[in-house]
């Protein structure tokens, strides 16, 4: 009998260790937070080259990430990247209509993200508007070309 | 000519039929409201199946995750990305080391003790005995073991991968100087809980699945003599670590293998 309880305790310690090795993983590993999900809202930009941008790519504001990368897709009117942002819904309408879109590079090796930076226009984007001005990634091998383009130039 | 064709089809016939009673078998074994006497036999079960493999699954666990921080160090500090490391081991022991692993380890620990059980209790004709007194084996005997596998390996997966992220925290952090910020940061930004831990888990589950059938139904087959045990525990752990492989090459595939 008091074997048995021996085991009864340790299968519940099993069980219990390993719901909490769960909750480990969900918080301390993949970061999940018990914030209820934010609303959101979409903003459209074309780009010419997303480089190495993919969904679920940060958008950051002064370095502050305010959203995500919702899809890229081709847009089959301008044959260009059509980038839906999903942004915090604190931003809606606050966002100038001059606003700067520019895909930007985390380190020399690291993902690439979207920088938002404002202008100063009157008006304000609101849900489903699109960013006029945008920066493509910058393509190391263009770069590169460019440079050497220029050298010979000289 | 003929004969090789008469023997090809034997063999595939003979396939298909053991197939089907392995089916057969797993349905009637798993079906079922279990009694409160059920619950005490899978309470057993989970402790020989379950808390028992535990240690050899945590020391494993422990030592590929310091050997990936090790490796994985080796090889991103060239690129001055040692940063990443993190992201790096977390993401290979959710998603890919942490389901197989634990899972070979667990067809060894546990299937090959599962099939030579019940094999012995049907050399011993406890299993034709029961069924005499009125009881059914599988419901006593199968379906506890199999509930039991059916549970333990997530959790034992689970504890492989925080022990393993424990382990290379200790080999890259403490060890080799990684920033403690960066290891934890990238890890964070990187791992999706139902991308990266979900499908881990789902991988798990699939394993634990198909290494408790393999490892009960072995045993309720075989042939009760000595080398038949022997046969079967062998093919336990064969069969299961093969279905283990090539099943992980078909759900990474599915779960990681659209390169959008």
């Amino acid at each position: 009998m008091k074997r048995s309880k021996w085991m009864e305790l340790g299968v519940g310690l099993f069980m219990l260790a390993g719901v909490l090795g769960l909750v480990f993983l969900g918080l301390r590993v993949s970061g999940l937070s018990f914030e209820a999900p934010q609303n959101t809202f979409q903003l459209e930009a074309n780009f010419g080259n997303t480089g190495g941008l993919k969904p679920r790519s940060r958008v950051t504001m002064a370095g502050v990430t305010v959203g995500r990368v919702q899809s890229i897709s081709l847009d089959t009117e301008w044959l260009d990247a059509r980038v839906v942002l999903s942004l915090n819904a604190d931003l809606e309408n606050k966002l100038p209509e001059d606003t700067t879109a520019a895909i930007l590079t985390s380190g020399l090796l690291g993902e690439q993200y979207i920088g938002l930076s404002v202008g100063g226009a009157p008006d304000m984007l609101a849900d489903g508007d699109r960013i006029r001005d945008t920066q493509s990634a910058l393509v190391l091998e263009e770069l590169i070309q460019q440079f050497i383009s220029q050298a010979i130039e000289d | 000519m003929t004969a090789w064709l008469i023997r090809l089809g034997r063999n595939t016939l003979d396939g298909v039929e053991a197939l089907g009673q392995a089916g057969i078998f797993l349905a009637q074994s798993v079906i079922g409201w279990p009694s409160r006497e059920g619950l005490r036999l899978w309470l057993r079960q989970m402790h020989f199946v379950g808390v028992m493999s535990l240690a050899i699954v945590l020391v494993s666990g422990l030592f590929i995750g310091m050997v990936l921080a090790l490796q994985g160090y080796t090889i991103l500090v060239d690129f001055g990305a040692a940063d990443a490391l993190g992201q790096m081991v977390a993401l290979s022991l959710l998603r890919e080391l942490a389901p197989v692993v634990a899972a070979l380890l667990f067809a060894g620990r546990a299937g090959s003790a599962l099939t030579a059980e019940i094999g012995l209790m049907k050399a011993t004709e406890q299993l034709s005995s029961m069924e005499m007194i009125g009881v059914d084996p599988l419901r006593r005997v199968v379906a506890p073991r199999l509930w039991a596998g059916f549970v333990s390996l997530p959790l034992l997966t689970i504890g492989f991968s925080v022990v393993g992220i424990w382990g290379g925290q200790l080999v890259g952090v403490d060890w080799l100087g990684v920033f403690e910020g960066s290891y934890w940061g990238n890890m964070q930004a990187s791992v999706n809980f139902i991308d990266d831990v979900g499908n881990g888990l789902v991988k798990s589950l699939v394993f634990a699945l198909v290494v408790t059938w393999i490892a009960v139904y072995q045993g309720y087959a075989l042939i009760p003599t000595s080398e038949g045990i022997s046969r079967a525990t062998t093919r336990t752990v064969v069969y299961s670590s093969l279905a283990v492989l090539g099943l992980d090459f078909i759900l990474t595939a599915v779960m990681f293998g659209n390169f959008a």
